[in-house]
C-alpha cells in the first residue's frame, strides 16, 4: 500500500497548464491532489478486505459454517443411533473419517459438533456484549459514585477464575446449547462492560457530543446517535474474540466431561471420548476433530486482529 | 510508595471479600447444605434436617456466610464429606506439585518468549518472523489439552520414550522434580501453550522500544548491536511482561486444571475435577476461592513490582 493506504481515493484537482501560469485562484485549488474522505465504515471495510488473512480467515468461517449447517442435508452420516457392530472403524468409503466408539459416523458427529461450537459461540457472546454493553454504558453515563460501585463489583467477579465458576455451574445443570451459552456469558460480559464503559467515558465529553447537547439533542438521541454507534467498534472487535474464547471453553468442558447433552455434541466431547483411544491407534478420532477445532478458533482470532486494526483509527495506516 | 502499597492492599482486600461473598452466595444456590454428602443419598429428610441443625446450616444465610469468613481468615476451608478429610489438608498436599507444574512451565516459557520476541522483533519480517507468528498464532488458538494429546501420541505411544501420563508412584513433590522424564510432556505442553501468548506481548513490546529514540541513541554512540539488545531494550521490553504475568494467574490455573487431568497428574487441578465429578462442593468452593485469592495477589504484586521497576509510572 501506498501511503494513500486505500482509505483515501485520489483526484487530479487541476487540469490546467502546471503551474497555475495563467489560472486565477478560481480554477480550483493548487498544490495536488485532493482527497476525498469517504465515511468510516467504508473505511473500514476497505481496510479489513486489504487484509489477506483476515478474508482467508473470513472464507474458512464460511466455509465452517456451511459445512456444519448445510453438510448433513448433503452427507448422510449416522450420529444418532448407537451401532456397537461398527464401531471404531478405520476410514473408508461408507464413512468417510471411521466411526467412533459408539459407531457414529464421526464426519457426521463433526458436523454436529460444529454446530453447537457456533451456536454457543455466537449465543454466549451476543449474551455477554448486549450485558457488557448496557452495563458499561449505564456506568460510564451515570458516573460518580454509583460507576464506582458497578465497576468495583466487575473488578470482583474477573477476579473469579472462569473456567472454575462456569465448572461449578455446569455441574447443576444439564448440559444443552442454551443453558451453556447462558452460563458463559453471563460471565464473560464483564471485559466489554469496562471496554464500553471506557469508551463512553472518553466520548461522552468530545465536541460532537456537545455539540449534539448544546443543538438540544435529548439524553436518548445522544446516547443512540452518537455514544452507541462510537462505541460499536470496540464491542464488534470484543465479539469476534469472545466467540473464540467461547468455543474454546466450550471444547474444555466437553473434554472434561462437563459437555452437551446427547444427540448434541461438542468437538471436545469427542476428543474427551477419544483420549481412551488413543493407545489403540485409532487416529480418525483425534486429529479431524482437534483439526477443525483449532482452525475456526484460529479464524476468529485472524478476523479479530484484522478488524481491530480496520477499526481503530489510530492503528489504521495513513 | 507505602501509601500506595496500603491503598493497593485496601482495595485487594475488599475485592476478596466481594469473591467470598459472590462465590459463597453462587454456592449456596447451587447447593445449599452437605448433609446428603455426609449422610449418604438414602438419608431420611428428618436426619438431613437434624444434621443440617447440629452444624448450623439451618442459620440465616448471612450468618453462615459471616461464619464462613471468620473460618477463611482461620485458613479454615471446609471439610470434605466425600474425602473425609479437612480442605486445608488436601490443599497443603496437593499444592507444591501444582506450584511446581505450573512454576516450571511458566519460568520455562519466560525464558523462550523473552528472547524469542526480541529476536522476532529484530528481524522483523523476516522467514524467522513469519513462521514464529504464524506458529505462536496457531498454538494460541489449540485447547492445551489437545496438544498434550499430539504429544502423548508422538512421543508416548509411537515413539515409546516418555510416559503417557504421570505414573501414580509420584506422591511428593521431591518425587516430581527428582523425576524429570514423567513430567517433561505436561510441562512441556503448558510452556508451549504460555510461550504462543507470551512471545506475542513480547515481541510488539520490543517493536514500540526498537522505534525509541534511547535505542538509535545507543547505536549512534557506537555499541554494539549485543549491548544494545541485551543492556538496553531487553530490561525495557520486559517491563510489560511483569503486568501479562501478573494478570495471567486465572489462565495458569484453567491450563494447570487441564493438564493435570489430562497427564493424571496429582495436584491442585485434578483434586478440583475429581471433587467436580463427586459434586464435593466443599472442595470446589475452597478451590475457586484461592484461585481467587491469587488471581487478586497476582494483580496487586503485578502492580507494585511494575510501579518498584518503572520509575515512569505515576501512582496515583
Amino acid at each position: 500500500m501506498t501511503e494513500n493506504a486505500g482509505s483515501t481515493s485520489t483526484a487530479h484537482a487541476s487540469t490546467a497548464l502546471p503551474g497555475g501560469l495563467y489560472g486565477s485562484p478560481l480554477d480550483g485549488p493548487e498544490g495536488g491532489e485532493v482527497q476525498v474522505i469517504s465515511s468510516g465504515w467504508r473505511l473500514a471495510v476497505r481496510e479489513f478486505a486489504d487484509n489477506r488473512l483476515a478474508v482467508v480467515g473470513l472464507a474458512v468461517l464460511l466455509f465452517f459454517l456451511a459445512f456444519c449447517f448445510l453438510g448433513p442435508l448433503v452427507y448422510h452420516g449416522n450420529a444418532t443411533n448407537a451401532d456397537v457392530l461398527n464401531a471404531n472403524l478405520p476410514p473408508s468409503g461408507a464413512h468417510l473419517l471411521g466411526t467412533d466408539e459408539q459407531g457414529f459416523d464421526e464426519l457426521a458427529n463433526i458436523m454436529v459438533g460444529g454446530q453447537s461450537a457456533f451456536e454457543i459461540g455466537f449465543f454466549a457472546s451476543a449474551v455477554a456484549i448486549v450485558v457488557g454493553t448496557l452495563y458499561g454504558a449505564v456506568a460510564g453515563l451515570v458516573g460518580g459514585f454509583v460507576d464506582g460501585v458497578m465497576m468495583r463489583f466487575v473488578d470482583v467477579l474477573l477476579a473469579i477464575p472462569f473456567l472454575f465458576i462456569v465448572l461449578v455451574l455446569s455441574t447443576k445443570y444439564t448440559g444443552t446449547v442454551v443453558s451453556i451459552s447462558l452460563v458463559l456469558g453471563c460471565f464473560s460480559w464483564l471485559i466489554p462492560s469496562r471496554l464500553v464503559r471506557g469508551e463512553v467515558l472518553s466520548l461522552r465529553t468530545r465536541d460532537f457530543v456537545l455539540a449534539a447537547r448544546v443543538m438540544g439533542s435529548s439524553r436518548t438521541r445522544i446516547v443512540y446517535r452518537h455514544l452507541i454507534p462510537n462505541a460499536l467498534s470496540v464491542t464488534i472487535v470484543n465479539v469476534t474474540f469472545l466467540i473464540a474464547d467461547s468455543i474454546l471453553v466450550l471444547s474444555y468442558l466437553g473434554f472434561l466431561g462437563f459437555g452437551l447433552q446427547f444427540p448434541a455434541t461438542s468437538w471436545g466431547d469427542m476428543l474427551g471420548g477419544a483420549q481412551a483411544y488413543m493407545s489403540n491407534g485409532y487416529w480418525w478420532l483425534v486429529y479431524p476433530v482437534g483439526a477443525c477445532l483449532v482452525v475456526v478458533v484460529l479464524a476468529f482470532n485472524l478476523v479479530g486482529d484484522a478488524l481491530r486494526d480496520a477499526l481503530d483509527v489510530r492503528l489504521r495506516r495513513r | 510508595m507505602v501509601g500506595y502499597i496500603i491503598r493497593r492492599l485496601g482495595i485487594a482486600v475488599i475485592v476478596v471479600i466481594g469473591v467470598a461473598a459472590v462465590t459463597f452466595a453462587m454456592l449456596h444456590y447451587v447447593f445449599p447444605s452437605p448433609a446428603y454428602a455426609a449422610l449418604g443419598p438414602k438419608a431420611s429428610h428428618v436426619a438431613v434436617l437434624a444434621w443440617d441443625k447440629q452444624h448450623g446450616y439451618d442459620r440465616p444465610v448471612l450468618t453462615q456466610f459471616l461464619s464462613y469468613l471468620g473460618n477463611l481468615v482461620h485458613l479454615d476451608f471446609g471439610y470434605s464429606y466425600k474425602l473425609n478429610q479437612s480442605v486445608t489438608a488436601l490443599f497443603k498436599e496437593n499444592a507444591g506439585r501444582s506450584a511446581y507444574l505450573t512454576g516450571a512451565a511458566l519460568v520455562l516459557s519466560l525464558a523462550i518468549a523473552i528472547p524469542l520476541g526480541i529476536a522476532q522483533a529484530v528481524k522483523r519480517n523476516s522467514p524467522l518472523d513469519y513462521t514464529m507468528t504464524a506458529w505462536n498464532f496457531a498454538l494460541y488458538s489449540m485447547p492445551s489439552f489437545f496438544l498434550g494429546l499430539i504429544l502423548i501420541q508422538i512421543f508416548g505411544l509411537d515413539l515409546g520414550i516418555l510416559p503417557v501420563g504421570v505414573s501414580d508412584q509420584i506422591t511428593t513433590t521431591w518425587q516430581a522434580i527428582t523425576h524429570p522424564k514423567q513430567m517433561l510432556l505436561p510441562i512441556v505442553t503448558l510452556t508451549a501453550i504460555n510461550v504462543a501468548s507470551f512471545s506475542r506481548y513480547m515481541r510488539s513490546s520490543a517493536l514500540d522500544n526498537l522505534a525509541m529514540d534511547y535505542i538509535r541513541l545507543a547505536r549512534a554512540k557506537g555499541l554494539s548491536e549485543r549491548v544494545v539488545l541485551t543492556r538496553h531494550l531487553l530490561r525495557n521490553a520486559c517491563l510489560p511482561m511483569i503486568t501479562l504475568v501478573g494478570l495471567s494467574i486465572p489462565t495458569l490455573l484453567a491450563g494447570n486444571l487441564l493438564i493435570e487431568a489430562l497427564f493424571n497428574y496429582q495436584g491442585l487441578g485434578l483434586l478440583f475435577y475429581n471433587a467436580l465429578q463427586a459434586e464435593d462442593y466443599a472442595v470446589l468452593l475452597a478451590y475457586t476461592i484461592v484461585g481467587a485469592i491469587l488471581t487478586v495477589l497476582g494483580n496487586l504484586i503485578a502492580d507494585i513490582a511494575i510501579a518498584v521497576a518503572d520509575p515512569r509510572v505515576r501512582l496515583d
